[in-house]
């Protein structure tokens, strides 16, 4: 590789790198559909339509054998939740703006809870990173923290606090400061010691060192601890709504459709099914400003594209 | 050119190290003992010796990257750690060590930001010597977009940067394949040439010490010490065709033969001569 000229900057077939995971994912959507579909065809309750789609054409399916988690009540049919999303209330508003409008105060007290727990698990980690004696004694109580189940400290945050939304986005932010913390603490320290040789030659300072070295050379990681805590603050959030009295987010939905399960089983499906959206798509998010902000870097991961 | 020529600007003296033993069963290794030499202003020396000769680690003492056992280092005057907190050298490793989430020009700029140059400045002293080193069209690339020896001028480019009494280098063409390796030899010179800077070089490569330094000189087998210094008489503005003239091949023996210990050099020993390790240490 003794050519003297630069690299060609890789722009082509990127559409076609970039359309890869969006085809895949859809791909395993539509096994799963189906693979739903199959069981209850396969186990599920009698399936009688007249007419299928207004074509006039009669069906009339028995599966051949009866499981009993897929029932009509436990387990409707795909379409029956989606049509769940059309369905409007008393107050003409449909289910699917209803679980958006949920959905989106979730996702305000989970970003704020992201926010907060990534600054603090960034702060941690170059706080430990700088004073090793800190770092052995403080780690395994952050990782003992993690294993307290979060189900028995929301109602003490949440309710005890008696901070309401804000409460929410505390426990968020416990779910979301530990793999922050982690991958903080692996990432700053995985620049290249001649890297730091260089900067010692230039007599920089610890902060220069932590600003133009440890920091940069660290986001690789740190975008690998804010692809894990983005959904977790979701659950977080969500979590952290339970127990309290709010009735704007997806706890709240959730809980509905828990309580109206025999009457409308879809109803808490199409909750389950926002919900996943929600964490899928701040997922996303991360992966896309982790593409913006790492795209001069040489490209390492398939998913990042 | 008087005054010039006459500045020491390192001054080495006595200058031991000795590593402390690591690992079971290891003894300490004595990597340097009684090193003596004086560089003077605008020359181009070259270290040179077997592996595991302390050349790198004479360097790194020189650029206070590592602290001498016994002995004194003074660069420009000063002691090596004053120097360094004063940044006066620059220092290019095997390894250019360019930052990934920089560009070219982000990398070359690096030194300036670390000593708190305006930002106006240092765009325009980082496009000056981009322009030395011939890369200022790639000022906006990214360093795993170019070559190897592309990364090694930028390299270059960020140490001379701060405009360095010395600029301190540690095998930095020893990745690179023979052509290249010439080539930069020959960029290396011009870039000196315009710069005037005293330059310590450390090399594995007698024709690339005989080719581009005023002073070469020989070191032995651990414990290092200096074999033999090489005044290269070759006049100053060397070309291409320096390297198939007679004298060339004069000072290479030379160089060769007192890296292999013989007593025939040009110049004698500036210190003790080499005296064949009586006593086996590790390594």
């Amino acid at each position: 590789m003794a050519a003297d000229i630069a690299a060609p900057r890789p722009s082509d077939g990127a559409w076609r790198r970039r359309l890869r995971p969006i085809v895949g994912f859809l791909s395993v959507l539509v096994i799963l559909l189906i693979t739903w579909e199959a069981v209850k065809a396969i186990g599920g309750e009698r399936w009688q339509v007249d007419s299928l789609l207004g074509t006039g054409i009669a069906i009339d399916w028995q599966p051949p054998f009866q499981f009993a988690f897929a029932t009509d009540v436990k387990l409707p049919h795909t379409w029956v939740i989606a049509l769940e999303f059309g369905a409007a209330d008393a107050n003409g508003m449909t289910t699917l703006q209803r679980l958006i409008g949920a959905a989106l105060f979730t996702l305000r007290n989970a970003a704020i809870g992201f926010t907060l727990g990534s600054l603090l698990g960034l702060g941690l980690a170059i706080l430990l990173v700088h004073v090793r004696l800190l770092e052995r004694s403080l780690v395994p109580i952050i990782v003992a923290s993690q294993t307290i189940p979060i189900i028995a400290i929301a109602p003490l945050i949440v309710i005890g606090l008696k901070a309401d939304w804000f409460g929410v986005a505390i426990v968020a932010t416990y779910l979301t400061f530990f793999p922050v913390t982690i991958a903080a603490l692996r990432g700053l320290r995985a620049y290249d010691p001649r890297a730091l040789e260089l900067m010692r030659s230039y007599a920089a300072s610890r902060g220069a060192i932590l600003r133009k070295l440890r920091l940069p050379a660290s986001r690789p990681y740190l975008f690998t601890g804010f692809r894990i805590a983005a959904p977790a603050a979701v659950v977080g959030a969500i979590v952290g709504e339970l127990p309290s009295l709010i009735q704007d987010g997806l706890a709240r939905q959730i809980i509905t459709g828990m309580q109206y399960y025999s009457l409308n089983a879809a109803f808490l499906w199409a909750a389950i099914v926002m919900s996943a959206v929600l964490g899928i798509g701040v997922y996303v998010l991360v992966v896309g400003v982790e593409s913006w902000i790492l795209r001069h870097e040489r490209r390492v991961d398939a998913m990042g594209a | 050119m008087g005054d010039v020529a006459t500045r020491t600007v390192v001054e080495i003296q006595g200058v031991s190290k000795i590593f402390a033993a690591s690992g079971q069963g290891a003894r300490p290794v004595e990597a340097l003992v009684g090193i003596d030499l004086s560089v003077a202003a605008g020359e181009f020396i070259s270290l040179i010796g077997p592996s595991g000769c302390g050349k790198s680690t004479l360097l790194r003492i020189v650029g206070d990257l590592t602290a001498p056992t016994s002995g004194t280092v003074k660069v420009n005057g000063k002691p090596a750690p004053q120097a360094r907190r004063d940044r006066d050298y620059g220092m290019v490793f095997q390894a250019p060590i360019l930052f990934d989430w920089r560009s070219v020009q982000g990398n070359v700029e690096l030194p300036l930001e670390i000593n708190g140059t305006a930002k106006a400045e240092r765009a325009r002293r980082a496009a000056e010597l981009l322009a030395l080193v011939e890369l200022s069209d790639f000022a906006h690339h990214y360093p795993w977009q170019l070559s190897g020896g592309m990364q090694q001028r930028a390299a270059i480019a960020r140490a001379l940067v701060l405009d360095p009494a010395i600029l301190l280098m540690d095998e930095p063409f020893g990745a690179l394949d023979e052509m290249t390796r010439e080539r930069m030899n020959m960029e290396l010179l011009k870039i000196w040439d315009r710069t005037q800077t005293t330059v310590l070089f450390v090399t594995h490569s007698i024709a690339e010490a005989v080719f581009l330094s005023t002073r070469v000189v020989v070191m032995s087998a651990r414990p290092g010490r200096i074999a033999a210094v090489v005044d290269i008489d070759l006049p100053r503005v060397r070309t291409v065709e320096t390297r198939e003239t007679e004298a060339y091949f004069h000072f290479v023996t030379v160089v060769r033969e007192a890296l292999r210990g013989d007593e025939g050099g040009q110049q004698p020993g500036s210190t003790d001569a080499r005296r064949v390790a009586a006593e086996g240490l590790s390594g």
